[in-house]
């Protein structure tokens, strides 16, 4: 049974500086690092030190709050350094990569011969658990845990989001193999969420015993929240767990070879790369040898992710665990003059008090400014046009403010996550920071609950 | 703008912390980002951000007032020299001219006086200067008759930012649209000032034509059931362009359809506020029209039965609904809300209007009444999302 869906509230931000459909290839990069800030809502505790040879595969440290979950080294080679920040806090942990990567050897196996436990088992031990993320709260799924159901969004559409179907043209083997994996672990369905505007790659298409669903819409038709709410809505209790298909095919790479390997291909997109296009790497890459001759002159920001949800880091920053883009944009930190009386015609606006309603299939170069200051709420049914939820946002948002758990969870706090007040938050008038309070609101909910 | 940034870069070290001025940072930031939106950029969440700001929003409204203003200066002259019967004599320009020295004088006053409280707040609360006064100072004067002496205007102004706003915690906190509160501050304080016939329209050099009358289309269905007086039959051309008497900005109803075209193609403006007030405006008009010939009095028999389509425009109910139902922080919030929100003002409006003489229009009190109600509203609307949601537990449950 497949379900055909349209989501109407949304905004597609066009942007300058799409990644072309070529795939570079760079030099090793010089190293790794494993950020515990990538893993929303763990408790880090390491298990290397610093002088350490490890394996691709090898775990680098676990989450206190469940033992059994493993981040291990995406590369084999020495752990250089561990960087910590105020009270001690982990910040990194860097790995020299070897000439030649080694990996810790998983037995291959085909998952579908395999029970749960020791699927469940495997996937703990070489860090490719972390992928699977659940819903509510967006946090690593607990491996104790039966979902409901599975969701993969196969198609990204935030803006100048790499395409999924590139990324994993010619891995459907792996994927498939992925996916057998996963159907043991659930006992209800696997749901492959995919654009239903374009052909999909028969990767998706061709997958078998399960769900296929297609989406058509603007952003955030590609956010799994807003797939979910439209396939059957999270209700207090109930969870679903979800990942992306490069993480199934890592998964389908860890039982077809018995190897951790975390490879992907991310895309280099934004108005300020000189060659925006795809490359393949591992998380945890260190983003200085793809900027490389790479970057246009000026104050560049360098984002780990997309322009609306990703992690600001330096140029010698390393990609996060689950990104699969490195976006550059203009840092816009001049004051401008009478800015907000001049209809500038480059700034782009989901209102219509600019001009850029009237150009809508112009490909903006925006900039970090943030155009304006803070204010109260005073514009409404501002967010209501690019959140396609039956949740009332601004209401739900004041719960949060006022931490009001019981009204959270009357407002439907267990269907969002960040990610899905990240257009609100672009098109807020009031310049009101909504995915730091989702996030707060969010964590309060979980650690009362736990 | 080089020399502006010189400017403000060199007495800023005054205004910041340990500087003489400290305390007054609250005015020098409401200065330096009027001339400049400042340079911040994004530091958490979305990267980039919306070209859109409150001050942008607030100077798109003051661009919807902008014909309303023009008409109004004019018409403060038309009616003044039509009175003394020198209309004939007078050239464009004269009535410009003699408009804006009435009109201006009460916006300048408003916004001063409005703004200096706003400043001595942010200063005090050491909170930033928000912008929402730059609409209210505009449309405080276009709800007022020409005739108020300057001094009200300033009462009101100080009452309705402090009483109105400030005190909730200015900005979008207010639960009242400040501008009305002005304008019911005037109204209850100085009624003599407000209504009758002698207000709407300048007459104080001079004496007026024979059987002249002063009074506003509404003023004269109360009093004798008809639109018209001895002295002028208004014709429905009249009221759509307005020249007729009334507060300065509302009698022009092209000029305020121009102003809810600009709100409505923004967007800055709630559509289903403006329309479910218009449905509710007619509903009402039409339940008079049925019920008239059923009242005792010939003056309410007459009043009850003009076409139910008039009633839009007459008086303010255009001018309320496009400008005033339509403040975001003082309606409803919910989209479902405003349905309720704007047909209750039309509605109510229109039942004031017509059955209390005391009070020859209805529009402002009904939309301080359901600002009042805005937020029982918005609760039922949302509670009926939340009952969907416990429903869909239950239904699981089962």
């Amino acid at each position: 049974m497949s379900k055909d869906i349209r989501i109407k509230r949304g905004l597609n931000i066009k942007l300058k500086g799409a990644a072309d459909k070529i795939l570079a290839t760079f030099n090793p990069p010089g190293i790794y690092a494993i950020k515990p800030d990538d893993f929303k809502g763990i408790n880090p505790k390491l298990v290397v030190k610093e002088g350490d040879e490890v394996l691709a595969g090898q775990p680098i440290m676990f989450d206190k709050n469940m033992d059994s979950v493993k981040f291990c080294s995406p590369v084999s080679g020495e752990i250089t350094e561990i960087v910590r920040g105020a009270k001690r806090k982990l910040l990194e942990i860097r790995i020299l990569p070897d000439q030649d990567l080694k990996y810790v050897n998983f037995q291959a196996h085909s998952p579908s011969d395999l029970s749960r436990e020791k699927i469940v088992e495997t996937l703990l031990e070489s860090g490719v658990w972390p992928f699977i993320r659940q819903r509510p709260y967006g946090v690593i799924a607990n491996p104790k845990d039966s979902p409901k159901s599975i969701h993969i969004s196969c198609f990204d559409s935030n803006p100048l989001a790499p395409d999924v179907d590139f990324t994993l043209h010619g891995l459907e083997q792996e994927f498939n193999i992925g996916l057998e994996a996963l159907k043991k672990l659930t006992s209800g369905k696997i749901h492959l969420n995919v654009d239903g505007s374009t052909n999909p790659d028969k990767a998706f298409t061709g997958a078998k015993g399960v769900q296929i669903n297609k989406f058509r819409g603007p952003h955030p038709a590609g956010n799994v929240g807003v797939q979910i709410h439209h396939i059957g809505p999270l209700n207090k209790g109930e969870l679903i767990w979800y990942l992306y298909p490069q993480d199934v095919v890592c998964i389908g790479r860890l039982f077809a070879n018995g190897k951790a390997d975390f490879t992907r291909i991310i895309a280099l997109a934004g108005s300020e790369f000189t060659k925006p296009r795809y490359v393949r790497t591992l998380p945890g890459a260190q983003v200085k040898p793809m900027l490389a001759d790479n970057l246009k002159d000026g104050n560049v920001r360098i984002i780990s992710g997309n322009v609306l949800t990703g992690t600001r880091i330096e140029k010698d920053g390393f990609l996060g665990f689950y990104d699969t883009q490195i976006t550059s944009i203009i840092e816009g930190d001049q004051p401008e003059f009478f800015g907000w009386l001049l209809p500038d015609p480059n700034k782009f606006s989901n209102s219509r008090t600019l001009l850029s309603w009237l150009q809508p299939n112009k490909e903006y170069v925006l900039d970090t400014n943030m155009h304006g200051e803070e204010r109260a709420f005073v514009v409404t049914e501002e967010y209501e046009k690019v959140f396609p939820f039956d949740i009332y946002p601004v209401q739900l948002l004041k719960a949060m403010l006022a931490e009001d758990i019981e009204r959270m969870e009357q407002l439907g706090i267990y269907e969002v996550t960040e990610e899905d007040f990240a257009l609100c938050e672009v098109v807020c008038t009031s310049k009101i920071p909504l995915q730091s309070i989702v996030k707060e609101g969010l964590e309060l909910v979980r650690k009362e609950l736990s | 703008m080089k020399a502006a940034r010189k400017l403000l870069d060199s007495i800023r070290p005054h205004f910041e912390k340990g500087g003489k001025l400290e305390k007054f940072y609250p005015a020098y930031d409401a200065f330096e980002t009027f001339a400049f939106v400042p340079g911040h950029t994004t530091h958490a969440g979305a990267h980039i951000r919306d070209g859109i700001d409150l001050k942008r929003t607030m100077v798109t409204v003051i661009f919807a007032m902008v014909p309303a203003l023009l008409f109004g200066i004019w018409n403060v002259g038309f009616q003044h020299f039509t009175a003394l019967g020198t209309i004939d004599t007078k050239e464009f320009l004269d009535l410009m001219l003699f408009g804006s020295w009435k009109v201006l004088p009460m916006v300048v006053v408003s916004y001063g006086v409005g703004l200096t409280v706003e400043f001595i707040f942010g200063i005090i609360k050491k909170h930033s200067i928000n912008e929402g006064y730059l609409v209210s100072g505009m449309l405080i004067p276009l709800i007022m008759p020409v005739d108020i002496p300057l001094w009200m205007v300033a009462v009101s102004v100080v009452f309705a930012v402090v009483i109105g706003k400030e005190v909730f915690g200015g900005t979008g906190m207010n639960i009242l649209n400040p501008a009305l509160t002005a304008r019911a501050f005037a109204f209850f304080a100085y009624p003599s000032w407000m209504s009758g016939d002698k207000v709407w329209v300048n007459t104080a050099d001079g004496a007026v034509v024979d059987g002249y009358s002063g009074a506003t289309i509404l003023g004269n269905l109360a009093t004798t059931g008809t639109t018209g007086s001895a002295y002028a039959d208004w014709s429905v051309a009249e009221m759509v362009i307005g020249t007729i008497p009334g507060s300065i900005g509302e009698t022009s109803k092209i000029a305020i359809l121009i102003g809810a075209a600009i709100l409505l193609v923004t967007g800055i403006a709630s559509w289903r506020i403006m329309l479910a007030s218009a449905v509710g405006a007619l509903t009402m008009g039409f339940i008079f029209n049925l019920a008239a010939p059923h009242m005792i009095t010939e003056v309410q028999r007459n009043f009850m039965a003009i076409p139910y389509w008039q009633h839009l425009i007459i008086g303010s109910w255009m001018f309320a609904t496009v400008f005033m139902a339509t403040d975001p922080v003082s309606a409803a919030q919910t989209p479902t809300g405003k349905l309720w929100y704007g047909f209750l003002i039309g509605f109510l409006g229109i039942m004031i209007r017509v059955f209390n003489p005391a009070y020859p229009e209805g529009m402002m009190l009904a939309i301080l009444l359901m600002n009042v109600f805005a937020p029982t509203i918005d609760h039922y609307v949302v509670e009926s999302n939340v009952k969907r949601r416990l429903k869909r537990v239950k239904a699981v449950a089962q």
